[in-house]
């Protein structure tokens, strides 16, 4: 479609080509639709690859040149779930949730706090939040883990959930801030006079309208959530490792299990694109649709 | 019910050192069933004075009083008043009945009493096809029309309207004047309404108030106020194109206008006593073109705007302009001399030069 369309208007606007056009077509959008093609198959290439390994037998993973086609098979997938996946897929999971929610049931009075009711620290209180994302986290993990080792929190889900909540809401408030200051503030005072409170206000006007933009942090406190890797490989072990830590067992000292490590990763992403792709509907939804004018 | 609405020398002080006077000692009465137009250049303070009303700012002095009610510090649920704002503040995620029946909701009110004002509402309003459509399917005249509904359905003591048609296009804006003007004598509901077009101001108003920088300058009927401006603000604010001001020299006779000397009736010369100068100030319309022989005074033209019944001529008289109404069917060219003499006698206004304030 776009190409046909791309290689019509060049030949349309030839007649009478204005000085400043000539130098943009030069890179005509045909050349751009191809260029845009490239670029999006060289970020999406290691995940197709990844997708096809997971279907290979171990030794096909190996062949040089690749091979591109070969009989697929679920030994792979089936081994992984046998090799006790689950239990770190129900860690993350859980981790994952309770504090996405977390920072969702601290954030929104925040961000709402931040936004809509200012006060006079309200400036450095953002300063403050924004700061907290400043220290590496490779400076703070061994207090954190002498911490966590003190009140019994090592290797459980409750030291990550606390972790994850803490590193996610700062962001999340800044986020879910900008969403809020985009909400009209005469559709406020509308509400305000036509008899709402604090609650209702929150509930009935100002969390429908901001819904899209909720969903978005959401989503990407999910994401962070999911992929963390460095709070829980040193936090936990056995018992409350997630996904991430599950993932680094198929490097062994015998070597790399590439199709069982594909199918592995292949395994630990799909919630989140699923998630991601049920979300893209809010997320592409813009705000206050039509509040103004 | 409908009420009357009363500020009593009524300020809004916004913090600073010194403090801005948004609202000074504003002293207002609105009789029960009025509309009251508050009309200003931005800046004057018109917004300020109606929120103060619906309870969105603060009253920092004075008081307001809805009916025999000191609303002065009632949070805006408590005042009884519907508000239409400029960009309509409708809810995006409701259907155009939620939001007209939003406020009947919160009040407890059944879902038959609901739906049976906001149907009567929407009948008056021509929008019964629309309600249960979103408002961002809807045109802007009928989003403005929401927003009236809205304020109807509630059937509160006051209307206050925020500039409701400044978002309109010019020809549904004049459509949508003759409505609201309809609609609220047949509602008979208090109304006040802020604009800084001095047309609306003029054709909707029962009286007219007109503010600068937070004070008010004249509170009076729309004629009233064109005829008898009090100070020379209003003189040069109220009507299209502004009344022609000039600060001149007082003689024995009256004002001495380029080859003129124009008369001032008694009253104006007592008032003017010990004045060596006035501002003296004539309408365009009352202004003629007048043969080379007759008395009158030289005028240059330097700019004709043609409106097709009538244009106007603009040009200087010594170091003043002046704007002069003629027949739009033979104006003169840019760059004639003509000559100018007054319509008729009592048609001048005169002012203090230093007060401001009417003479006479």
């Amino acid at each position: 479609m776009s190409t046909a369309t791309a290689t019509a208007s060049p030949a349309a606007t030839d007649t009478a080509p204005p000085p400043q056009r000539k130098t943009k077509r030069r890179y005509g959008p045909g050349t751009l639709t191809v260029a845009t093609w490239i670029i999006a198959i060289l970020f999406v290439f290691p995940l197709l690859w990844m997708i096809l390994t997971a279907f290979k037998q171990e030794n096909d993973a190996y062949t040089d040149p690749p091979k591109l086609f070969f009989s697929p098979t679920f030994d792979q997938i089936s081994g992984v779930l046998n090799s006790g996946f689950l239990p770190y897929l129900g860690n993350s999971a859980f981790v994952t949730v309770i504090s996405t929610l977390l920072v969702l049931l601290l954030g929104i009075p925040a961000a709402y706090a931040l936004s809509l009711a200012p006060v006079k620290g309200t400036k450095n209180a953002l300063g403050f939040f924004l700061s907290t994302k400043m220290l590496p986290i490779v400076a703070a993990i061994i207090p954190l883990y002498v911490i966590s080792q003190n009140t019994n929190l090592l290797d459980t889900v409750w030291a990550l959930i606390i972790l994850y909540t803490a590193m996610n809401l700062p962001l999340a408030i800044w986020m879910m801030r900008s969403f809020f200051l985009e909400v009209p503030g005469e559709m406020i005072e509308a509400a305000r006079i036509d008899g709402a409170n604090l609650p209702t206000l929150l509930r009935k006007i100002i969390m429908p309208v901001v819904a899209p933009g909720i969903a978005a942090t959401a989503l990407i406190c999910v994401i962070f959530s999911w992929t963390e890797f460095f709070y829980a490989v040193n936090l936990t072990a056995a018992r409350a490792g997630t996904v991430p830590v599950f993932l680094v067992g198929f490097i062994t000292s015998e070597g790399l299990y590439w199709a069982q490590l594909s199918a592995a990763a292949l395994l630990a992403s799909l919630p989140v694109m699923i998630v991601g792709w049920i979300a893209q509907n809010h997320l592409v939804r813009g705000l206050s649709m039509g509040a103004v004018k | 019910m409908s009420a009357e609405v009363i500020y009593d020398k009524a300020s809004r002080v916004y913090p600073g050192n010194p403090g801005v006077r948004a609202v000074d000692q504003l002293s207002l009465e609105v009789p029960d069933g009025d509309f009251l137009v508050l009309v200003g250049p931005s800046g004057s303070g018109k917004s300020t004075a109606l929120r103060m009303l619906a309870g969105l700012e603060d009253v920092n002095e004075g008081a307001i009083r809805i009916g025999d009610r000191d609303v002065t510090d009632l949070p805006p649920k408590d005042r009884d008043i519907a508000m239409v704002f400029q960009s309509y503040a409708l809810y995006p995620h409701m259907t155009v009945a939620d939001n007209m029946g939003f406020a009947l909701k919160l009040r407890g009110f059944s879902a038959a009493d609901i739906k049976k004002r906001v149907d009567e509402a929407a009948t008056m309003l021509d929008l019964s096809r629309f309600l249960d459509r979103k408002p961002k399917a809807l045109s802007g005249g009928q989003r403005q029309r929401v927003a009236m509904g809205r304020a109807i359905v509630r059937e509160p003591s006051v209307f206050l309207m925020d500039e409701p048609l400044s978002n309109l296009d010019a020809k549904l804006r004049v459509e949508t004047r003759a409505n609201i003007a309809k609609l609220q004598q047949r509602l008979g509901t208090t109304t006040i309404y802020v604009t800084h077009d001095q047309v609306e101001a003029m054709t909707m108003g029962d009286r007219v108030a007109v503010l600068k920088d937070g004070v008010l300058q004249q509170c009076d009927a729309p004629r009233s106020l064109y005829e008898k401006p009090a100070n020379s603000f209003v003189a040069g604010f109220i009507g299209s194109p502004a009344m022609n001001l000039a600060t001149l020299p007082l003689s024995d006779g009256g004002v001495q206008l380029g080859d003129l000397v124009v008369p001032l009736p008694t009253a104006v010369r007592t008032a003017a006593a010990g004045l060596s100068e006035i501002v003296f100030g004539i309408r365009p319309e009352s202004l003629r073109l007048v043969g080379e022989a007759d008395e009158g005074f030289e005028l240059v033209v330097e700019l004709v705007e043609e409106l097709g019944a009538d244009a106007y001529l603009h040009g200087k008289v010594g170091d003043d302009r002046f704007v002069v109404r003629v027949d739009g069917r033979t104006p003169p060219r840019i760059g004639d001399n003509v000559r100018v003499a007054l319509r008729g006698e009592g048609e001048t206004h005169a002012f203090d030069p230093k007060t401001t304030l009417r003479l006479g």
